[in-house]
């Protein structure tokens, strides 16, 4: 989230889609009534089905799954076409001016695919700005020169008109126009509007270009970096903000420092082309201090024992251009790639997307770990239905974990706040906290290899470990606060130092310090930081600030910066820059967020913002200083283009000949997937399968379920799988509310029980109608009373019923996430036989 | 960090007493309180489901968790919880948590409690296993790589930030470059 939860108060628009907080973050939705009852802020829901969100708001529309671009194109065009945008904003915060390769074509001009599609990839060389003398960029500030962004985003939505997007959406055009009036009201200075987003975004094939298309909206509106704005990614785990930022993922190392390349040899590789520039000579671009960062980062994985260069060869490469995300695993597994697997706090045989697959891949393995509170689907995967366990061979190891009463340590919430918890009780048993397991498991390991010795044994050995201590019994007692520190970052050697943010003055520091803020971290090795953006969370005076719990409020805001602390240095609201005219006046000094009071910036702590008139744009950490309308980072381009979901129900794009993302990958095609990678209805309907499915979340249970399923209270509250049904599709098929049906995929199938309602309606798509029907994922067989219980076994005081509904759910990602496409997939309902 | 009681029992008379029901509960709350957390320690939590960040308050007495609400302390929930949130006492009071390490051997139809260290003797024994028959110190282009290809990780979000580090930390220092979790689905 670029706010936080509290923020939603100060709004007077809050547009609720791709997500439905009032089920799945409830109390989010004190926030978004206290804007309704104080400021007579309006809400608007816009979603398949009329959600518990839409029951509370003032605007409800429908949309078909998997067209959020449309919609949202038609409201980029509506702004434009009205001249509702921010002018100012617009021309000095964003790249609007800047001047774009005459090479660069549109979808529109170039057969629905911008410039440089070959074979499934883009070819970026004409995603290029014009640049002059000295390659500083070559712009217009009148945004009237025809290759000027503000021009090509025109001409690029003028296709998205409110028939044509009625159309695609099934949204009617008065209702339509109503949420683009309602939400383009927001475009003036003391209007604020924020978009609340979730899964219902990012699952699909365009996930990423369905937020950046809100992206371009807020900036058009001058919303983001003010109070009661944003974009807020509303995120599923309480611990999955922090988890992504301390780098559990292929691509990224901790802080978003890239995992390197093997065409990067060196260190010196890696900075020279990890580091951007920029001609711009007013622009900060921060991520030119990424070699500060990375040399702290290694220094905290290996020590002063080694050199950066050869920590930096000790660590994994991946190579140019792979990708070894969730499908892609999941994916080698099942062709028996791995012989080792850990599934550390997850249950990925109902998590992943065909989970079919996942279940049987587990089979593929040597051994496995799995460390959890519960028995779960996926520890227990050998024994679940359809699987022989006597002809599986994968040793598995189910280990107790603690629970987040019975330990100490922080999480960071979706606004990037991380808060401590504290130890109440001992776990159960002989259950362990997941630092103690992993802290025992490496120290054997290490000893392992010091005893016996094996290939580049030193990545494992010089590994430093300073985390706990081994009690007498000869545990390893891990230490949150140790680790925290360790995070937060030290100097290894005494140094004199500039203050970076202040010329002239000098600091003197000493071995074993914590490091004030990142922006004193140095790329010679002399300090060590687990993960840059949380350098500033624990300090020499005031210790770790994640333990704060003062509620002052002094801007009225709901900031509270005493309670805890946010990553990064304490901000609030990141791009608060943005937030004041160049001149440094708050664009709305009603709710200013930082305001200059002749010496320095008070309020937030200022993102971006240099002294009131120095010129310096406020997006610090894109290169060029301002936000990108024109985004040319991505792999599908660089602005938002509706495309269909892989599974879809209707024959033809109404935009263009290219139907689906050109840019996604196909685990169908020969060569790529596996025989179990199976779609239905992408070039042409498919008859077997004949309505969009998606599958959502519900408040009384979280995720897979793999923790409240074996809650009585909570799966007393919601004991069974569903599937939503229009009451116009009950008729046409004869389902009767509350009788037992199957759902089936290409893939698999799950038996449910048929809620009929009328919050589904089906569409009129182009004239022809469409069912959606919609399936909660919480469930799983390890909870059932139907199936065997060996003695031993935990059995759930209250059963559930129902497996997974991703065993529905297709093996394909977004073009540059690989977030599977759960949200719009094709399947069939029918009586059970 | 503890919470005074006072300044809890002040707060929930106030809401009590703001709540608009017609008869006063307050002398039933004044009595029904004390006696569901009397001599119980509390400490403040978060709450482990959605990401909002909802601040608890677990009392505890004798070592068990005797009751969990909200925090009203907390600028975001304001002593609010939704039904998942208000449920935590029930993770924590559960008979059907795991509380010893169980292991299946290959083929096996059950799983058998196993004690830790032989558990974690064998994990580490696999591990080595793994690593050092599927290291990879060159790739097929002859750049050094210096990685694991044989073993995968998912997970997790379900850690606090400081295990999240240490995790990666020993996945990278074994080599692995299959390193997944929560956020990428």
């Amino acid at each position: 989230m670029t706010n936080h939860w509290v923020d939603f108060k100060n709004s007077d628009v809050i547009l609720i889609m791709g997500s439905n907080p009032a089920s799945n973050h409830p109390v989010s939705f004190k926030w978004i009534q206290e804007a309704i009852d104080k400021r007579g802020a309006k809400l608007i829901c816009v979603d398949p089905r009329f959600t518990q969100s839409a029951a509370k708001s003032h605007l409800y529309a429908p949309l078909r799954s998997g067209t959020d671009i449309a919609f949202l194109g038609g409201m980029i065009k509506y702004i434009l076409d009205n001249n509702l945008y921010f002018e100012e904003y617009v021309k000095q915060y964003t790249n609007a001016s800047f001047l774009v390769n005459p090479a660069f074509k549109l979808p529109g001009d170039n057969k629905g695919v911008f410039s440089g599609m070959k074979d499934g990839k883009y070819d970026k060389a004409t995603w290029t700005y014009q640049a002059g003398g000295g390659g500083v960029i070559s712009k217009d500030p009148t945004l009237r020169n025809p290759n000027c962004v503000f021009q090509l985003l025109k001409k690029q939505y003028a296709r998205y008109t409110p028939e044509v997007v009625s159309k695609i959406t099934g949204t009617p055009q008065d209702k339509l126009l109503e949420v683009y009036k309602l939400y383009a009201s927001t475009g003036k200075p003391d209007r604020a509007g924020v978009e609340l987003y979730a899964m219902g975004w990012t699952q699909h094939t365009v996930g990423v270009q369905n937020i950046r298309a809100m992206c371009i909206i807020q900036l058009l509106l001058g919303n983001m970096g003010v109070a009661g704005g944003g974009v807020a990614a509303m995120r599923g785990e309480s611990n999955v903000q922090g988890s992504t930022d301390h780098g559990l993922l292929f691509h990224i190392w901790p802080g978003y420092l890239s995992t390197p390349k093997a065409s990067l040899t060196t260190l010196k590789d890696y900075n020279e082309k990890e580091t951007p520039t920029t001609k711009e000579a007013k622009s900060l671009n921060w991520w030119k201090n990424k070699p500060k960062y990375v040399a702290s980062f290694l220094r905290s994985t290996y020590g002063k024992g080694v050199s950066l260069d050869e920590a930096y060869a000790l660590m994994p490469k991946i190579d140019d251009g792979s990708n070894l995300s969730w499908l892609q695993i999941f994916d080698q597994m099942y062709k028996g790639k791995f012989t080792g697997f850990f599934a550390w706090g997850m249950n990925p045989a109902c998590s992943g997307a065909h989970s079919n697959k996942v279940r049987q891949a587990l089979g593929k393995l040597d051994w496995m770990v799995n460390v959890n509170l519960f028995d779960n689907e996926t520890g227990s995967f050998w024994r679940g239905p359809g699987m022989d366990p006597k002809t599986i061979k994968t040793e598995v190891f189910m280990l107790p974990c603690a629970s987040s009463v019975e330990k100490e340590g922080s999480i960071a919430n979706s606004s990037r706040l991380q808060q401590w918890r504290y130890k109440a009780v001992n776990p159960p048993g002989e259950a362990l906290p997941d630092g103690d397991i992993m802290s025992e498991i490496f120290f054997k390991v290490k000893a392992l290899y010091e005893k016996e010795g094996g290939p580049l044994k030193e990545a494992v050995t010089q590994l430093t470990w300073p985390y706990g201590t081994k009690t007498a019994a000869g545990h390893f007692h891990y230490e949150p606060r140790m680790v925290a520190a360790e995070i937060n970052g030290f100097f290894l050697e005494d140094k004199k130092l500039e203050n970076p943010t202040k010329k002239g003055e000098f600091k003197e520091f000493k071995k074993g310090d914590l490091v004030p803020t990142f922006a004193w971290l140095q790329d010679d090795g002399s300090t060590s930081s687990g993960c840059w953006v949380y350098c500033g969370s624990v300090t020499g005076d005031k210790g770790i600030l994640p333990m704060r719990r003062v509620t002052k409020d002094p801007t009225g805001l709901g900031l509270c910066p005493e309670w805890a602390w946010s990553w990064p240095v304490n901000r609030r609201i990141i791009y608060n820059g943005a937030s004041v005219d160049p001149t440094g006046k708050p664009w709305d000094p009603k709710r200013a967020v930082i305001t200059w009071n002749g010496e320095k910036w008070v309020g937030d702590v200022p993102d971006g913002a240099g002294d009131p008139g120095s010129g310096r744009p406020p997006f610090i950490m894109k290169p060029d200083g301002v936000a990108s309308l024109f985004g040319p980072g991505l792999a599908d381009g660089p602005f938002p283009e509706h495309y269909e979901p892989l599974e879809c129900p209707v024959e033809k794009n109404l935009l263009s000949p290219q139907k689906n993302n050109p840019a996604i990958k196909r685990f169908d095609k020969t060569g790529v997937g596996s025989d179990l990678d199976k779609y239905s209805g992408v070039d042409s309907c498919d008859p077997r399968f004949p309505f969009i499915c998606s599958t959502y979340r519900i408040s009384e249970h979280w995720q897979t379920g793999v923790l409240t399923r074996w809650c009585p209270w909570l799966a007393e509250m919601q004991p069974e799988l569903w599937v939503e049904i229009s009451q116009e599709l009950a008729k046409e098929r004869g389902f009767k509310n509350g009788e037992r049906v199957v759902v089936k995929s290409a893939r698999g199938e799950v038996e449910a029980v048929a809620i009929v309602t009328p919050r589904f309606k089906p569409f009129d798509i182009d004239g022809t109608t469409i069912h959606e029907v919609g399936i909660p994922w919480h469930f799983g067989w390890i909870t059932s009373a139907d199936r065997k219980y060996a003695d031993g076994d935990k059995k759930p005081e209250v059963f559930t019923r129902g497996d997974a509904a991703n065993l529905l759910t297709p093996t394909i990602g977004d073009a540059n996430t690989m977030i599977p496409e759960s949200k719009a997939f094709m399947v069939n309902v029918v009586k059970r036989g | 960090m503890d919470v005074s009681r006072r300044g809890f029992l002040k707060i929930s008379g106030a809401t009590l007493a703001a709540s608009g029901i017609g008869i006063s509960l307050k002398p039933v709350s004044a009595y029904a309180q004390p006696l569901k957390i009397q001599y119980a320690k509390e400490t403040t939590t978060v709450c482990p489901y959605c990401s909002v960040g909802c601040s608890i308050i677990v009392s505890v007495r004798n070592g068990k968790v005797v009751n969990t609400e909200g925090d009203p302390d907390s600028p975001i929930n304001k002593g609010s919880l939704c039904s998942k949130g208000g449920s935590i006492y029930q993770m924590a009071v559960n008979e059907n948590r795991l509380t010893k390490p169980l292991y299946r051997a290959p083929n096996a139809t059950e799983w058998k409690e196993v004690e830790w260290e032989w558990a974690l003797e064998r994990i580490a024994h696999l591990t080595k296993q793994s690593r050092d028959k599927s290291f990879k110190f060159r790739n097929d282009k002859g750049e050094v790589v210096n990685r694991t290809e044989g073993i995968a990780s998912v997970g997790s979000a379900a850690m606090d930030l400081e295990e999240c580090f240490t995790y990666q930390k020993f996945l990278r220092g074994l080599g692995l470059v299959y390193i997944e979790h929560q956020a990428r689905i």
